[in-house]
Formats: structure tokens, sequence, C-alpha cells
């Protein structure tokens, strides 16, 4: 019981109390209006070079944009603890750390699914394009599918953030890295081999492979191998991301670094 | 008239050597926009009906100048007050427009670091020809162009001064400014409806200046466009800072966030 209010109550409390976005005045602008402009963006390159649909860009760029707030909140909900000084107290409770840290994890993936969520039907609709009503659940699935593989990217951001400073920077650099190989803007066929083979162990590629596959009139059955290796990188991730925070922890313990970056 | 210069220059190089020795900052200026020029890169070499690779390596570029500006220069004051120096700067006898415009300046000239990264990028890693048309006139666009963007800078840190978020505002005009002017995307390809927009935006001029010398075509009309949107800027920043620093004095609302 303890456990759940931990998970549930202590993740809700340390996410609206950490995560910068929340306000409206960074929200709005963040995570409502950039999105749309990043699919116009793409959407427009890809005219210019007369290159994909107008579709492949609107679910490619609205998937991708989940990593974002997945990225930067994670980090901030965690590794804010120490830019608050509060990392102390919460490490030196006798609270289990999967609740506590795993808790924190949940409105993000719900923000994620939120953000890609809208991001796909504003930038549908200003483009023109339509999604079939019986693709429009199993998309649902997809995309809290791929917030949650972007979660589990988020933990790891977020345990090096235990030890590194510029958290922002390196949020920035995962997503642009993601940007470049989850096949949101070039198709993962159209890649140098090498960048393919790296881009199937990155969040996002299988989601967003499934999510076109689906928004073309495909069952979910038809996806599913494709959500399994989706979920399965997600859950590789979020227990690599677990590890290391425990592993800051001890080595933040043995060499007396806690607040110390 | 020297002074005025001395006060921006010596500001320049200041926020200049500051700039440059933030992680934030260099990776936005010379890190992010290599994520777009090799995103333009396979794009565009997937197809022969796209634009040359160069013609993506300069958009890349300049998008970098822009990126800088927007992510920084909506939020120059308020920066100024957290670190506590707002006051002393608008009470120095120095107009307040000449602190401010070398900090904007500053924050696009770090730019000049993604035009740097992103053709030697360019030019490493996908084979583009680093062949420019007309040198000298490519070395006169660049300044021009970053000048023109740090203005641009400087309307939006004077006009977003009264506001708590300026830096998120300023950050959400990354994408629009870099789509309807024409960095990546000929502009031809927008609606009409654009064209007004885009022709009162600096970007628009210096990015026109900067390809043309590059790869051929009219410099001196989008070279005249880019000086005279400066000196508009300007007018504009001043009066703008006149009026809001009027306001905060009366207010005493200049030190509060």
């Amino acid at each position: 019981m303890k456990s759940l209010r931990i998970f549930f109550l202590g993740g809700l409390m340390s996410y609206r109390a950490l995560f910068s976005f929340m306000s409206p005045a960074v929200f709005i602008p963040t995570l409502i209006v950039t999105p749309i402009f990043q699919i116009l963006l793409f959407a427009y390159i890809g005219r210019a070079a007369n290159a994909r649909s107008d579709e492949f860009y609107v679910v490619g760029n609205a998937m991708q944009y989940a990593a974002v707030p997945c990225l930067f909140a994670m980090t901030q909900t965690i590794a804010g603890e120490r830019f608050q000084q509060t990392l102390g107290y919460i490490l030196v409770s006798p609270a289990g750390r999967l609740p506590l840290f795993l808790g924190r994890s949940l409105p993000v993936i719900l923000n994620g699914f939120f953000v890609a969520g809208f991001s796909l039907i504003v930038g549908g609709l200003l483009l023109g394009v339509t999604f079939p009503v019986s693709s429009l659940l199993p998309l649902a699935l997809v995309v809290l599918v791929a917030s949650l593989s972007c979660t589990g990217l988020g933990l790891i951001n977020a345990g090096l953030g235990l030890r590194i400073r510029e958290t922002s920077v390196l949020s920035n650099i995962l997503v642009g890295i993601l940007l470049i190989f989850c096949g949101a803007n070039v198709a993962i066929s159209s890649l140098p081999h090498w960048m393919a083979q790296i881009s199937s162990w990155l969040p996002l590629t299988h989601a967003i492979e499934a999510a076109r596959t689906v928004a073309d009139g495909s069952s979910l059955t038809s996806v599913q191998g494709l959500i399994g290796r989706e979920l399965g990188v997600g859950v590789l991730y979020a227990v690599a991301g677990l590890a290391i925070i425990r592993f800051f922890e001890t080595q933040s313990r043995r060499h007396a670094s806690l607040g110390i970056a | 008239m020297t002074r005025s210069a001395r006060v921006f220059w010596t500001g320049f190089v200041l926020h200049f050597k500051n700039l440059s020795a933030s992680p934030f900052m260099m990776v936005t200026a010379a890190i992010w926009p290599l994520v777009y020029a090799t995103l333009a890169f396979l794009m565009f070499r997937a197809t022969h009906q796209a634009p040359s690779l160069l013609y993506a390596a300069l958009g890349a570029a300049v998008m970098g100048i822009w990126s800088t500006t927007a992510t920084s220069a909506g939020g120059a004051i308020q920066q100024q007050r957290w670190w506590g120096i707002l006051e002393i700067l608008v009470a120095s006898p120095t107009r307040l427009i000449l602190v401010l415009a070398p900090i904007t300046t500053a924050i696009a000239g770090i730019g000049i670091y993604s035009i740097v990264s992103t053709l030697l990028w360019g030019r490493l890693l996908f084979g583009v020809p680093l062949h420019v048309e007309h040198p000298l006139l490519f070395v006169v666009s660049i300044p021009a162009a970053v000048v023109s963007i740090g203005l641009l800078g400087l309307v939006l840190a004077s006009t977003f001064v009264v506001y708590r978020s300026a830096s998120n505002l300023s950050q959400a005009l990354e994408y629009p400014v870099w789509t309807i002017t024409g960095m990546l995307i000929p502009l031809s390809l927008l609606p009409g409806w654009v064209d007004p927009i885009a022709w009162a935006l600096a970007p628009t001029w210096g990015m026109r200046a900067v390809r043309h010398a590059a790869i051929g075509g009219d410099v001196g009309v989008p070279l005249l466009v880019c000086a005279g949107l400066s000196l508009a800027y300007a007018g504009l920043a001043a009066v703008l800072l006149h009026y809001f620093e009027h306001l905060a004095r009366d207010r005493a609302s200049l030190s509060l966030t």
C-alpha cells in the first residue's frame, strides 16, 4: 500500500513540482506550438525534395516529438532533486527506489502521449492528412508505447543527470539523435547501413514504423511484432536507467558527492 | 559616434567570449544545426528533383544563427535581471540599446560556429562541394546576416521584456521562422499569404544573400534589404526599450521577475 502511494501520489507530486514545462507559458509554446511547426517544416522540406507524402512526416514527427517531454520531464523530475537540494532527503528516506523513481515516469508517459497525439491530430488537420477511423485506437496504443519507450531512455538521461551538470544539453543531443536515426523524416531503408543498425536499438523506430503501417489501414495484429520490439527496447532502457540511478546513488554515498557535479 | 561604436564592439567581444564558453550555446550553435544538415542531406540526395546539397548546407548554417537567437535573445534582458545587473545597466550613462544590442548580436554571432561546423560536416561526411561563386560577397553577406538577425533578436528582447517567460515565447519562434524564411524550402512552395511576413524578416534576406553569394544570383538587393531591415529593427528596438524602461521605472518593477 505504501509503495502504491509513493508510486502514484509521490510520482504525481514530484512531476508537478519539478517539471518546469508545466506552466502554460512554457507548455503551450514548447509542447503545443513547436511540434506542429516541426511537422510543417519537414512536410514542406519533403515537398521541396519531392521525397515522401505529408502523412509520412506528420506521423514521424508527431511521434518523434514525444521524445521532448519524455526526456526533459524524466530528467527534471529525478535529477531536478539535486538542483533543488532535496536529493539527499529523498535518498535517506526508507522509500523503495522502484516506486520512488518509476512512479515519476507515469505522468511523463501520459504527457508524452498527449503531446504526440495532439501533434498527430492537429498536424494531420493542417496538412489535410486523414486517418481511417479504424486506425485511431491502434494509433493511440502505438503512441502510448512510443511514449513509454522514450521514458525508458529518459530514465537513463535522469540517471546521468545525477552526475553531470548540463542535463538540458544531454537531452537536446538525445532528441537530435532520435530525430536523425528513428526514421521520423528519412525512412530506415534509406539510411546508411550502420545508421539503420543503430536505429533498431533506439526508442521510437519501431513505433513510428508501426504507426505508419496502422495509419495506412493495416490491423493492429499486423504490427504486433513492431510493438513488441518497441516495448522491449523501452523496458531495456528503463532497466538500464534504474541501474544507472542506483549506481550513482551508491557512488555518491561512497564519495560524499551527492550534491556535487 | 566613436564612443558608441567602442561600447558596441567591447560589449560584442565580451559576450561573444562568454557565450562561447557555454556548453548549451555551443551545442545549439555548432551541434544542433548538424542534425538539420544531416536530415536535409539525406532527404535531398534521395531524389533528383531536390535542391543541391550546398543549398541544404547553407540553409542549415543560417538556421543555426537563428536558432541561437531564438533560444536566447528573447530572454536576454531577463538574463541580466537574474544576474542582478539590469538595474546597474539601466542606471549607467550609456543608452540601454547600446548595452543590449551587443548581447543579441553576439548571440546571433556565435551562429558563426554553425556555418563552420555545417559546411565542414557537409564537406567531410557528404562530399558537398564548397565552391563559392562570389567569395568577397559571401564574406560580406555573413556578417550582414548575423547583424540583421541579431537586431531582430533585440526587437524580441525588448518586446518580451515585460514577460517572465520571454525566452519560451522566443524559442517558439524557432521553427516558424525556419519555415517561412525559406532556409530549406523555396518560398514559392509556401502559401502566398506567407510572403509579406517573410519579406519583413531579416533571416529571409540574410539567407538569400548568403545563398546567392555562394550558389549564384543577385546579392545586392538582399544585402541592401538586410541593411535596411537592420536599421528598422534598431529603431523599433530603441522605441520599445525607451517605453518599457520608463514603464519599469514608474512601476519600480525593473528587478522583479
